[in-house]
C-alpha cells in the first residue's frame, strides 16, 4: 500500500473556554484504507469528527486540513458542504426518519423529481443500485421503522454513501448491535474498502480493529498518543495507551461465595402488551442468588430487556409461570411496588428511561428516593444533599457540582448518575440492563468494580450485556436467552464465547464438546 | 470535566439567571416608558395600587398553569371554569342565599350576619366545584390518557356553556359587601404593616434555621452577610410596597391573598414530592414512571389544584365585578399560559417558577393598565400585548441557542 493520502490532517487545536479538546493532532489518513481511531470519552474523537463534517467551521480552530489535496474551508455550520466535499458520517445515533421508507430515507432532500413530482419507481431504482453497489441486503422499500438496528444502520451507510462519498466516518456504529449484526458490518466495510472508499471507524469495541482496520490512532486527552499498524497493536496496548496507565485486566479480580438463593423465576410467559396474543416471553427458568452476579446474554431481540422489565412490573403483562422473591410469590405490577419489594433496575437506555437529563444530578439521584427523606408535605434538602454526595463521592461521579444538570455529564458519568440513583434505594436484587453500553473502558473498568464490591457485600446483581466478553468477564452463572426462552444456564468455568452464541442462536448443543 | 467530585456549591447572592435579568429590566423599563409617556400618573401609589389588584385574577390562575405546563399539558379551560364558578357565586348570592338563609337562621334574618354567612356558604360551594371540576378534567385526562390540549379545549367550551346557563344570559346582581370586600377591600395601614412584620420575621427565622441545619451536616456556609443581606432586602421590599400602598388605602385583600396563594405553591413546587414529581414528569416521563412515581396520580392531582385555583380566582372576580356576569373569564387561559411562559416556563415543559409566573403576569397587566391610562385604542391594546409576548419568547429563543 503506497502513502497517497487522502486526508491530512495538520496541527489541528481546537479549545472551548477552560477545555483543550484537541491539541496539536497531526493525522494522515491513507487512501482506501480503514482507519480505526479509539479513545476513552472525553479524549477529542468527536471533536476530531464534528471538525471533519463541518460542525465546527474553518477558523474557529487552528492548524489545517486538506482533503483530497484542498485545504477545507467549511463556512459556518454546514454539514452539507462536508457532504458536498465528499466526507459522509455515520453517528452513533441513527438519523433516520422512521416513517418513511429506506429508499425515502436515503433520497431525502434530494428526492428524483419529474414535472414537480416525484419519480418513485426512479428513487426505488437509484436506491437498489447504491444498495446492491455496497452489498446492503435491504429493501428499499421497508419502512425504517420495520427494521431492526443492524439493518437501520445499513441503510443509515447508505444514505452517507449515496451522494458519492470519499471517505466515510463511523462514530462507533457497533455500540447497538449484536454481535451477528456487527460481522455483517465488518463484511460491509470490507466490500466499501473493496472499492475504494476511505474509513475512518471510531469505536470502544476494540477487539473490533483487528478484524477491519489497516491502522489504529489512540486520542488520549486531546492529544495524539499512537498511529500505529494494526497487526502490531494488541488490545492490551490499545488499552494502555488509552488510558495512560497499565491496566492488568479488563476485568477486575473478585473472589465471593454466593449464598441462598433470592429470586426464582418459574417458568415465566408474558405477552406483548401493545400487541395482545404475541408471545415474548416463552417458558423463562433461573435462580439468583444472594452475593452473586447473573449474566443474561442473547442476541438482541431475544427477550433480554422485556424478561427483566416484566420482573420489574413495567412491561408484559404476565400469563403463566411465577416469580418467586425470598420463596414467596410475588406479583409485582409497577416499579413502586418493584422498588418496595427491594428490587431496581438501572434501565438500558440511560438517556430515554433512565435520566431527566435537564434537571441536576441532585434531583435524578433522589427521584425514587424522596420517600427517604421526606414526609407528606416536606423534602428535607439538607438531608437529600447530604445523602446524594455521598452517593456520589462514593461512586466517584465526576461534575462541578451536584447542581449541574445530568445533560452535561460525559455517558460514563450519567451511568454512574443512574447506578446512585438505584443503589439509594439499597436494593436487594439489583438489575443492570447493559450497564456499560458507550461507556469509555476507564468508567467501565469502575462500574465493574463497583459491581464486584456490591456482590461482595451480599447484593444479588443480575447483568445484561450485548458484549460476550462482558457478560463471561463479570458473571458467576450465564442465563443465555433466545428468542423469549432461556436457553441454558452456564457457569463462569464452562462459559466461553462459542458456546454463549450456540445457546444464543437457538443451535441445540450437538457436535461442541 | 475536572478532578475529583465536588460537593454540591451553593448558589451565590448575585447568580441570577439571565432570564430572570431581562424579566426585571423590561418591567423597569415598561414601568419607567409608562411613567414619562403619562406624566407620572402610571407610577402615581393609586395607579400601582389599582395594577397590582387588577393583576390578581389572572395571577391565581397563572399561579396553577406552571405546574400543568411544567408537565408538559396546557389547560385551555382556565377562562371558562373561572367564569362559569364566578356565575355560580353571584347566583347563590343574588338569588338562592337570600331567600334560603332567613329560612334556616331566622334568628338572623335581618342583621348583617346573613351576608357574611352568604359569603361564606358561597365560598366553601365556589372551591367544591372548583375542585370538582378539576377531579372531571383530571381523571379523563390522566386516567383515560386523552390529551390535556383536546379535554381542556372541551372544557373551554362546555364551562362557557355552564356560565350560559347559570346566568340564562343576564347580569346577575347584587352582591354582598363581604364579597366584594374579597377584592375591593384594604388592611388598615396598621394591619399592613403588622403582616409585613410578621413576614420578615418568619424570612429571618427560616434563614437562620437552614443554616442551622446545614451546620448540622457539615455543609459549607454562605457568608453570614449575605444571608443576612438577602433576607434584609426581602424584608425591605416588602415594607416598601406596603408604605407605598398605605399612601394610598392601603394594601389590597386580593393581593395579601395571592401573596398567601404563591407562598404556599412555591413551597408546593420546591420543598414536597409532589412538585418534584411535577418537574420530573415535564422532563421525562418514562424515566419518572421507572423511578416508581405514580405519574397518572401526580397528573389528576395537579388538574385538581388548578381547579380550586380557577374557584380562587372566580370568587374573587365575582367581588371585583360585583355581578355575574356572561363574558366573565373569557380569554383568561390566554393571558395566564403568556403569564408562565413570560416568565421563564418553558412551553416543552420541566421548567418554570411560580415568581417567574408573577413576574410575568405583573408585565401583561402593567402593558393593559398602562394603556388604558394612555387612553390607548383597544385594538393597539391587543396588538401591543402580542407582540411583546412574542417576543418575549423570541428572546428567551435567541439567548438560548448555542446550546445544542
Amino acid at each position: 500500500m503506497e502513502t497517497d493520502v487522502i486526508l491530512d490532517i495538520s496541527h489541528v487545536t481546537k479549545t472551548f473556554p477552560g477545555v483543550t479538546a484537541l491539541s496539536d493532532v497531526s493525522l494522515q489518513i491513507r487512501r482506501g484504507e480503514i482507519h480505526g481511531l479509539c479513545g476513552e470519552n472525553g479524549a477529542g474523537k468527536s471533536t476530531l469528527v464534528k471538525i471533519l463534517s463541518g460542525v465546527y467551521p474553518h477558523g474557529t480552530y487552528e492548524g489545517a486540513i486538506t482533503f483530497q489535496g484542498k485545504e477545507l474551508r467549511f463556512e459556518q455550520k454546514s454539514i452539507r458542504a462536508a457532504i458536498e466535499a465528499g466526507i459522509a458520517i455515520v453517528y452513533q445515533e441513527l438519523t433516520l426518519i422512521p416513517k418513511m421508507t429506506v429508499g425515502e430515507n436515503i433520497f431525502l432532500g434530494k428526492e428524483p423529481v419529474e414535472r414537480r413530482r416525484i419519480n418513485r419507481s426512479r428513487l426505488y431504482a437509484q436506491s437498489r443500485d447504491i444498495l446492491t453497489r455496497y452489498g446492503l441486503d435491504i429493501l428499499p422499500q421497508a419502512r425504517v421503522m420495520d427494521l431492526g438496528v443492524g439493518k437501520q444502520q445499513m441503510a443509515e451507510i447508505a444514505k452517507a454513501l449515496s451522494e458519492d462519498a470519499k471517505l466515510l466516518i463511523l462514530d462507533e456504529p457497533t455500540s447497538a448491535l449484536t454481535q451477528t449484526e456487527v460481522l455483517k458490518l465488518m463484511e460491509i466495510l470490507r466490500g466499501l474498502k473493496a472499492q475504494g472508499v476511505t474509513c475512518i471507524y471510531i469505536s470502544h469495541k476494540l477487539e473490533e480493529f483487528f478484524g477491519i482496520t489497516d491502522r489504529v490512532t489512540v486520542l488520549r486527552d486531546g492529544k495524539l498518543i499512537s498511529t500505529m499498524e494494526t497487526r502490531d497493536a494488541s488490545t492490551e496496548k490499545l488499552v494502555k495507551l488509552m488510558v495512560g496507565r497499565e491496566m492488568t485486566d479488563r476485568f477486575p479480580p473478585s473472589q465471593r461465595t454466593p449464598t441462598d438463593v433470592i429470586l426464582s423465576v418459574r417458568g415465566l410467559h408474558a405477552e406483548d402488551p401493545n400487541v395482545p396474543g404475541r408471545e415474548i416471553l416463552k417458558g423463562v427458568d433461573f435462580d439468583l442468588r444472594k452475593g452473586e452476579i447473573l449474566g443474561i446474554a442473547g442476541l438482541m431481540g431475544s427477550g433480554r430487556t422485556e424478561l427483566v422489565t416484566t420482573i420489574f412490573g413495567e412491561y408484559a403483562a404476565i400469563t403463566a409461570g411465577s416469580i418467586l422473591l425470598e420463596g414467596q410469590e410475588v406479583h409485582i405490577k409497577s416499579a413502586r411496588e418493584a422498588m418496595d419489594l427491594g428490587i431496581s433496575l438501572v434501565p438500558e437506555d440511560r438517556k430515554q428511561l433512565g435520566l431527566v437529563l435537564i434537571q441536576s444530578v441532585l434531583k435524578n439521584v433522589a427521584l425514587p428516593n424522596l420517600n427517604k427523606f421526606s414526609s407528606f408535605m416536606r423534602i428535607d434538602k439538607q438531608a437529600e444533599l447530604h445523602e446524594t454526595e455521598k452517593y456520589a463521592k462514593s461512586l466517584s461521579i465526576k461534575t462541578p457540582s451536584l447542581n449541574v444538570a445530568v445533560d452535561n455529564l460525559s455517558g460514563g458519568n450519567q451511568q454512574k448518575v443512574v447506578i446512585a440513583k438505584w443503589l439509594m434505594s439499597a436494593p436487594k436484587v439489583l438489575i443492570l440492563d447493559d450497564p456499560t453500553r458507550g461507556i469509555d473502558v476507564g468508567a467501565k473498568f469502575e462500574i465493574y468494580k463497583l459491581m464486584n464490591e456490591l456482590a461482595g457485600q451480599g447484593m444479588a446483581i443480575i447483568m445484561i450485556s450485548s458484549e460476550l466478553e462482558e457478560v463471561i468477564g463479570m458473571s458467576d452463572r450465564i442465563v443465555v436467552m433466545c428468542e423469549g426462552r432461556s436457553n441454558g444456564v452456564l457457569a463462569r468455568s464452562e462459559a466461553t464465547q462459542e458456546r454463549v452464541m450456540t445457546l444464543a442462536t437457538g443451535i441445540t448443543s450437538n457436535g461442541t464438546r | 470535566m475536572s478532578s475529583a467530585s465536588l460537593p454540591a456549591q451553593r448558589k451565590s447572592l448575585f447568580a441570577f439567571s439571565t432570564q430572570a435579568v431581562t424579566m426585571v429590566a423590561a418591567l423597569v423599563i415598561i414601568w419607567l416608558l409608562f411613567g414619562f409617556l403619562t406624566n407620572f400618573t402610571f407610577l402615581s401609589p393609586r395607579n400601582l395600587s389599582n395594577l397590582f389588584r387588577q393583576m390578581t385574577i389572572i395571577s391565581f390562575l397563572a399561579c396553577g398553569m406552571v405546574f400543568v405546563i411544567v408537565t408538559g399539558r396546557i389547560d385551555l379551560s382556565v377562562g371558562s371554569v373561572t367564569g362559569f364558578i364566578s356565575a355560580i357565586a353571584a347566583s347563590l348570592q343574588a338569588r338562592a342565599f337570600p331567600d334560603l338563609l332567613p329560612h334556616l337562621f331566622p334568628g338572623m334574618a335581618g342583621t348583617p350576619w346573613v351576608g357574611v354567612i352568604s359569603t361564606i356558604l358561597t365560598i366553601v360551594v365556589a372551591l367544591s366545584v372548583g375542585v370538582l371540576v378539576g377531579m372531571f378534567q383530571g381523571s379523563i385526562i390522566a386516567y383515560l390518557g386523552v390529551p390535556a390540549f383536546m379535554v381542556t379545549l372541551g372544557g373551554m367550551l362546555m364551562f362557557r356553556g355552564g356560565v350560559l346557563g347559570v346566568t340564562q344570559g343576564q347580569t346577575i346582581m347584587p352582591i354582598e359587601d363581604s364579597m366584594r370586600l374579597i377584592a375591593q377591600g384594604y388592611l388598615s395601614d396598621w394591619l399592613g404593616l403588622v403582616f409585613a412584620a410578621a413576614a420578615a420575621i418568619v424570612i429571618f427565622v427560616m434563614t437562620f434555621s437552614t443554616r442551622a441545619r446545614q451546620q448540622q451536616f457539615g455543609f459549607a456556609l454562605a457568608p453570614f452577610w449575605k444571608d443576612l443581606a438577602k433576607a434584609l432586602a426581602a424584608s425591605l421590599g416588602l415594607f416598601f410596597y406596603v408604605v407605598i400602598m398605605n399612601i394610598y388605602r392601603g394594601v389590597q385583600t386580593p393581593v395579601l391573598l395571592l401573596a398567601i396563594v404563591v407562598v404556599v405553591m412555591s413551597y408546593l413546587a420546591n420543598s414536597t414530592r409532589f412538585g418534584r414529581y411535577a418537574y420530573a414528569i415535564g422532563g421525562n416521563p418514562e424515566a419518572t414512571r421507572l423511578s416508581g412515581v405514580n405519574i397518572k396520580k401526580s397528573l389528576f392531582l395537579i388538574f385538581v389544584l388548578m381547579g380550586a385555583l380557577c374557584a380562587v380566582a372566580g370568587i374573587v372576580l365575582t367581588g371585583y365585578v360585583a355581578a355575574g356576569t356572561i363574558g366573565a373569564g373569557t380569554n383568561y387561559e390566554l393571558d395566564a399560559i403568556a403569564s408562565c411562559i413570560l416568565g421563564g416556563t418553558s412551553p416543552l415543559g420541566g421548567s418554570g417558577t411560580i415568581i417567574g409566573a408573577m413576574l410575568g403576569s405583573l408585565i401583561i397587566a402593567s402593558l393593559a393598565n398602562g394603556m388604558s391610562v394612555m387612553n390607548v385604542a383597544p385594538f393597539w391594546q391587543y396588538i401591543v400585548r402580542g407582540g411583546v409576548l412574542i417576543l418575549a419568547v423570541y428572546l428567551d429563543v435567541a439567548t438560548r441557542k448555542g446550546r445544542r
